[in-house]
């Protein structure tokens, strides 16, 4: 047998929406026999991990709190992605929202001002700003490689929040634990629904990725990260300021990231802590791959994601499987999205009998 | 300074600094055939967790090495299959191969958390180690240590000197012409790659089992970040990624010497140092592109395919 690889006259349009599909449930079959693997009812497992999480109400809208911060960073990224701008660094940008978002809350615990809450979303918007503009700089003026420098600023921000909820913003009657006050209720995302932890944060994120959509497909400033992002020199000849793109797309990541720490402090933690994600800010970057850097395909994948969090946390409590899990499945789900996409540009040819003399 | 301070300060940046040696002379192999791995510090993870469940079962140090080496090289097989045969982009598998390491060491190591192993003894010659100065800071090491030296003549050796590595070289400048003239780049490439993965392996395992002997999650702690750059940092010559890694060693122990000078700083604001400096030190020689333009293979992270 004789297998051709080809490329196609033209990528695939079909192939271009199938391929998260495809890659989603070979991670899902992958996940089947992983479980049969462990020595777990693979069916039991499957309905544990996937079902049982989101077969109710509360479960729903634990789903959407997971997946708010992953779509609101996701489509920032997506934006720096396009333009081939590599924010690795939404995970430190994300502490830094959380940490200038949560001083706000600090200072102003004992105020009933309804002004609280969004100077701290204006705060948290700044401090992700903040922290990606280091990397935005250094590019810029220096040249430095912005995957390696974002991602370093995470294992600083996380230290550096760290630091400060051990010391200057710890809790003083809190027995000496590394955490900070609980947050005021004026400093509290309003609960949506009754029965849940939905909150309003949820709703504001949906907002943002309608703003990322308008921002991408609409704008000027989006049509040009797009071009940059097909052909880097044709950019440069229609005019295109790379160095604009550049500062664009690592602030989209920054603000989004800055904005989804917030509302993780203001949501379901209520306080700081010196951990704020359990690694959003990586998981955003998968989110974005699969959604196809589109806004659209990022909320779909980013329940996905979130999905398979709660799994992680529902096979833990129901199954006894490691949370850890989840981590392989997110790696996985990100392989196969990256091999199922060789057929958008190629297609096999398999000849079985004759080869085709040319 | 008291001498004998700063002799053990240097032979503990020796030992700290091992780690990098590994895996950034492993992805200066994959970066010269011109291919780019940001996946190392999963690659090390994954060695980390495999080399120690090994050793906590057979106590065999080789057995655990050579385990690390092969997860590792199995490890960089997926990104290698991702990005030379299905042609993916190499900067998204690397981060890729990050994600699903961490995830699935911090599986595989769960029943080994709480575990410590004794360790690897450092190696006694007699006479050489007894040796005022000289038998401490050159003859006082594992056998771990002594193999990244050898692996360090071994890839200046191989790179410079043979024909194979001149070859390896001119697939990172010129994937199309090494093609031309018959070669098999993706051949290569494959190799070069693999190579990459089982130094990292490696690295994680000299961790796991020397270094630190036990298993945490996340233990690599942006080595392999740390590693990636300093292959830049090195304008990806072999001698100065040695010089990095030990610097680079120096400056992961100083917060443990920093207070044993009485210094009153905060432990987790001494802990941001490697990652700071890292920041300088890119800065520093990414600011002239021209060193990185002249020194970086031509092929850097470039997908090639002969078919296509």
């Amino acid at each position: 047998m004789f297998v051709k690889i080809e490329p196609r006259p033209e990528p695939s349009k079909t192939m271009r929406y199938l391929s998260p599909l495809i890659a989603a449930f070979l991670m899902l079959v992958s996940g089947v026999i992983l479980f049969t693997f462990l020595g777990k009812n693979p069916i039991a497992a499957f309905h544990a991990f996937f079902i049982e999480p989101v077969n109710d109400l509360y479960g729903i809208g634990e789903l959407f709190i997971k997946a708010a911060p992953l779509m609101l960073i996701g489509t920032g990224l997506s934006i720096g992605f396009r333009a081939g701008i590599w924010n690795i660094g939404a995970e430190g940008q994300l502490a830094i929202g959380a940490l200038f978002g949560g001083y706000i809350a600090i200072i102003f615990h004992n105020s009933t001002g309804f002004f609280v809450l969004p100077l701290m979303v204006l705060a948290g918007a700044l401090g992700g700003c903040v922290w990606a503009s280091i990397p935005a700089f250094l590019k810029t003026v220096f040249n430095a490689n912005e995957t390696l420098v974002t991602l370093m600023l995470n294992y600083v921000a996380i230290l550096l929040l760290a630091l400060l909820v051990h010391g200057p913003l710890k809790d003083p009657d809190g027995y000496g634990f590394p955490q900070s006050i609980l947050f005021g209720d004026s400093a509290m995302l309003p609960i949506l629904m009754e029965g849940t932890r939905l909150h309003l944060g949820v709703l504001l994120v949906l907002a943002g990725v309608v703003i990322g959509w308008i921002f991408l497909m609409k704008s000027f400033a989006g049509y040009q990260i797009q071009v940059a992002g097909l052909a880097q020199k044709a950019a440069s000849y229609a005019g295109f300021q790379y160095k604009k793109l550049i500062w664009t797309g690592l602030l989209a990541g920054g603000v989004t990231a800055g904005i989804a720490g917030v509302f993780e402090i203001a949501g379901p933690i209520g306080q700081l802590l010196p951990s704020v994600s359990p690694g959003y800010g990586y998981a955003a970057i998968i989110v974005a791959f699969v959604g196809r850097l589109h806004p659209g395909g990022i909320i779909l994948s980013s329940l996905l994601m979130a999905l398979l969090y709660l799994g992680g946390e529902s096979g833990q409590m129901n199954l006894d499987l490691p949370s850890a899990v989840t981590g392989v499945f997110q790696g996985l789900l990100l392989f196969y999205l990256l091999a199922t996409d060789f057929l958008i540009y190629y297609r096999l040819r398999i000849n079985a009998r004759h080869r085709e003399v040319i | 300074m008291d001498f004998d301070l700063f002799i053990h300060i240097l032979v503990a940046a020796v030992a700290a600094g091992t780690p990098f040696v590994f895996a950034a002379l492993g992805e200066l192999v994959t970066e010269k055939s011109g291919v780019l791995n940001l996946g190392v510090e999963g690659m090390m993870l994954v060695g980390a967790v495999s080399g120690f469940i090994v050793m906590a079962k057979t106590g065999s140090l080789l057995a655990a090495a050579l385990c690390g080496m092969v997860a590792g090289g199995l490890m960089a097989g997926i990104f290698a299959v991702l990005t030379l045969t299905l042609m993916a982009n190499q900067v998204a598998s690397g981060l890729a191969l990050t994600i699903f390491g961490v995830g699935l060491s911090a599986f595989m190591g769960l029943e080994y958390t709480s575990i410590g192993l004794p360790g690897v003894p450092e190696i006694h010659l007699p006479f050489l180690s007894d040796l005022p100065v000289v038998g401490q800071l050159f003859f006082s090491y594992n056998i771990l240590v002594y193999c990244s030296l050898v692996l360090f003549g071994g890839v200046s050796w191989f790179l410079y000197k043979s024909k194979t590595g001149l070859l390896l070289r001119g697939v990172g400048e010129s994937p199309k012409s090494a093609h031309a003239l018959g070669y098999n780049v993706i051949g290569i490439r494959y190799l070069a790659v693999l190579f990459g993965g089982a130094m990292a392996g490696l690295g994680g395992t000299y961790l796991s089992v020397a270094y630190t002997p036990m298993w945490v999650e996340g233990m690599v702690a942006g080595r392999g970040w740390v590693s990636l750059a300093l292959v830049v940092f090195a304008t990806w010559r072999p001698a100065r990624v040695m010089l990095g890694a030990y610097l680079f060693g120096a400056i992961t122990i100083a917060q443990f010497h920093v207070q044993g000078f009485g210094v009153e700083i905060p432990a987790q604001l001494l802990s941001m140092l490697p990652y700071l400096a890292t920041i300088v030190v890119l800065v520093f020689i990414s600011r002239d592109q021209n060193i990185i333009r002249l020194n970086s293979p031509a092929s850097l992270g470039i997908t090639y395919h002969p078919d296509m």
